[in-house]
């Protein structure tokens, strides 16, 4: 019963992995005649050499730092507000979900547009303070990219995990805050003392979630920014896609996926020795 | 569940398995690649980037069906790509040794792909490229391995009304403007105000564009890409003064707010609304923007920047990949498509420069005093092919990300400086690329 899943995994997950492994101690290309060689540790020395790859590494902990909380908790409030029992909550359930099953390509592409020095944000920024602020030229000031680059990645993922807020919410049963409410608790007591107890598993599968999705950042970087402007958006996954197949130095990319790899390892570990369940 | 039944799933899984890979060895031994045979007529693949323009695709789509009509031995089977993921489509493809038998490939990847073993010689007649321009041509370690229809000549397109009331000289062929010149147009042009942005270099393009585009400006400031001698490093020529005042001057066009750190989307029609005072762009772009301004456009060469004016040089070629399993048949298919007059179709129908002299005396344009006659003379006076070595694609992509960090505002020496070690390092970690 297990043999398709046994082969997928094998053609799809063991093999590239065990690959990446292998072709980071070489020096491979995509294209060359000259066959690959065992070149010992010399991407990885290269690697840490790499400015290139610092700002890559800064930037996708920058990114995760930020989007884990904020994703987390804005999805949390959502869950909330449509978890109530009021007119519609269909609708606005429906509307936070849209823009999730939009492909990222297709709102990285409409957000640029927003974004640019004559588009929707800059204009409404006039607007609102009768001409007295100037937006920038947000995807191309350093300061401001990889910001503009976060904003648009909650907005696009929050709906996701508002829906598996709202299955946790689901399975706290009535019978819990109806008693809470006998005993005459105030709101933020119900959601202290029976709600937040209730979503301990939930959290730990969105903590995981967006964590690793957040580190995965690319499709955004790809179609707005390229990694720039001065590297203030490039990524781990990027620079991988970009040094392999682009520069066509597959050895090095395996060895930037190697460390993307063990890092990820790393803050994994850490997720689970922090929300282990205590005794 | 018993466990007989879980073997005999499991086995059956692992035939499965194994005759899927046995059916792709069968498919490959029987036919390389890029070709199949039935009932005697052996079908090649033909790969193009023209996917997304049905201009150029419709000519591509004449020429196969002209040749499939033309003999019966051969059909050849047209495929058409999207040119932004043309070149990952390629790659991807030679390393899976599912290379079609005829492809085009942009001019400056030829020595690359050729230096890799994904092309094989054309090994045609010399006679056929008698009168072919060199700039269109992939000759790599003496031997032709791809040719091109069409050369496109970059070029400033201005309009001379505008010009010439604000006393500013009309450059020609022979006299481009000169650096003082030219920053004097701008400055004029800036302050009487009526442009969103004075001057459009296509700062909003990625990929090939940066190096084609600016990598010719790079030159005419006295710097290169790679050391054009040895083709080994790109040390003093990438980063040494000349280099880094290039480098200034680019930024310093944003910092004087003559142009956008990110252009319009398209240029051109920035530059027939009215948007743009000056914009440097292609032959490609000539049709539109002629039958917007008439004669008041002229198409005029960059400035000469201290080491004279120049264009980039190259456009798309055809080229026959080395596993091909029909090899003749491709050949044909590449001699029949270089009779003239699909030279002169592509010229006509697309506005390019053709690739062939011979082609000239049908194409009223590209006569002594034809309307495009300037392309022709621009890619014969100033045009430059990038540099000729398999390390191409490293040093654009870098170059690309060097552009990108100058235009953004990064400090020129050490974007440069980067750049340069980085292509050196490479070079010398693929054995100098030898042959």
């Amino acid at each position: 019963m297990a043999s398709p899943a046994v082969v997928l995994l094998v053609v799809f997950f063991v093999v590239p992995v065990a690959l990446a492994f292998g072709l980071a101690f070489t020096n491979a290309r995509l294209i060359s005649r000259r066959p690959a060689r065992v070149v010992g540790f010399d991407n990885f020395v290269q690697l840490f050499g790499d400015p290139v790859f610092w700002a890559s590494l800064r930037n996708t902990l920058y990114f995760a730092a930020v989007v884990v909380p904020v994703q987390a908790g804005l999805a949390l409030v959502l869950a909330l507000l449509v978890n109530a029992k009021v007119r519609g909550r269909n609708f606005f359930r429906t509307v936070y979900f849209l823009p999730v099953v939009t492909s990222m390509v297709v709102v990285s592409l409409l957000w640029r547009f927003i974004y640019q020095p004559d588009g929707l944000l800059n204009h409404v920024i006039r607007a609102v303070s009768f001409g007295h602020w100037q937006g920038t030229d947000w995807l191309n000031n350093p300061d401001t990219a990889m910001p503009a680059i976060i904003v648009l990645s909650i907005w696009q993922a929050v709906g996701f995990h508002m829906i598996i807020w709202l299955s946790g919410l689901q399975t706290i049963p009535p019978e819990l805050y109806e008693a809470a409410e006998l005993d005459g608790t105030s709101t933020w007591q119900r959601f202290r003392f029976v709600t937040w107890p209730g979503l301990l598993a939930t959290r730990t599968f969105i903590l995981v979630t967006i964590t690793i999705a957040a580190l995965s950042l690319f499709t955004q970087i790809s179609v707005m920014t390229q990694g720039g402007p001065l590297d203030r958006t490039t990524t781990m996954v990027f620079m991988a896609v970009r040094t392999g197949y682009e520069q066509q130095q597959t050895g090095y990319a395996a060895a930037v996926s190697l460390v993307f790899f063990v890092f990820v390892l790393l803050v994994s570990a850490v997720q689970r020795f922090v929300t282990r369940e205590k005794d | 569940m018993s466990h007989h039944r879980i073997h005999r799933r499991i086995a059956a899984a692992v035939v499965l398995v194994a005759a899927s890979s046995g059916l792709v060895a069968c498919s490959s031994d029987s036919s390389g690649t890029g070709a199949s045979t039935a009932d005697g007529v052996t079908t090649l693949k033909l790969w193009t980037h023209n996917g997304g323009n049905a201009q150029e695709l419709a000519i591509n789509k004449q020429v196969v069906a002209d040749f499939n009509a033309s003999q019966s031995k051969y059909k050849v089977d047209l495929q058409a790509f999207p040119q932004a993921s043309y070149n990952d489509a390629v790659t991807a493809a030679a390393a899976a040794k599912k290379l079609p038998c005829v492809l085009d490939i942009d001019g400056p990847n030829v020595p690359n792909w050729a230096w890799a073993g994904y092309l094989a010689p054309l090994d045609l007649p010399e006679e056929t490229f008698k009168d072919q321009l060199p700039s269109t041509m992939g000759k790599v370690d003496d031997k032709v391995y791809s040719f091109g229809h069409y050369d496109v000549a970059l070029n400033m397109a201005v309009r001379k009304s505008v010009l010439t009331t604000i006393g500013v000289r009309v450059p020609t062929i022979d006299k481009p403007w000169t650096r003082t010149e030219f920053d004097a147009a701008l400055a004029k042009l800036k302050a009487g105000g009526k442009y969103r942005y004075t001057l459009d270099l296509g700062t909003s393009g990625t990929g090939e564009w940066l190096p084609y585009a600016y990598s010719p400006l790079l030159q005419s400031f006295g710097g290169d890409l790679i050391n054009r001698s040895d083709y080994k490093s790109a040390a003093d020529v990438l980063n040494g003064p000349k280099a880094i005042e290039w480098a200034t001057w680019m930024r310093s066009l944003i910092a004087n707010g003559y142009m956008a750190q990110k252009s319009g989307a398209d240029g051109t029609v920035d530059f027939v609304n009215g948007k743009t005072a000056i914009v440097y762009t292609g032959s490609w772009a000539a049709d539109a923007i002629t039958k917007k301004y008439g004669g008041d456009v002229a198409f005029v060469p960059p400035p000469d920047l201290g080491n004279g004016a120049k264009i980039g040089g190259g456009s798309w070629q055809w080229g026959l990949s080395s596993d091909c399993a029909a090899k003749d048949g491709a050949r044909e298919y590449l001699k029949f498509s270089a009779q003239t007059k699909y030279f002169v179709e592509y010229s006509q129908k697309l506005g390019l420069i053709p690739g062939n002299t011979a082609a000239v005396d049908q194409l009223p344009n590209f006569a002594a005093d034809g309307k495009y006659r300037v392309f022709l003379e621009l890619a014969q006076k100033y045009a430059v092919v990038r540099p000729v070595t398999p390390a191409y694609p490293f040093i654009s992509t870098t170059f690309q990300k060097a552009c990108q960090d100058i235009l953004a505002g990064g400090d020129p020496k050490k974007v440069l400086d980067k750049a340069t070690s980085d292509i050196d390092n490479n070079i010398k970690s693929n054995g100098d690329y030898q042959f």
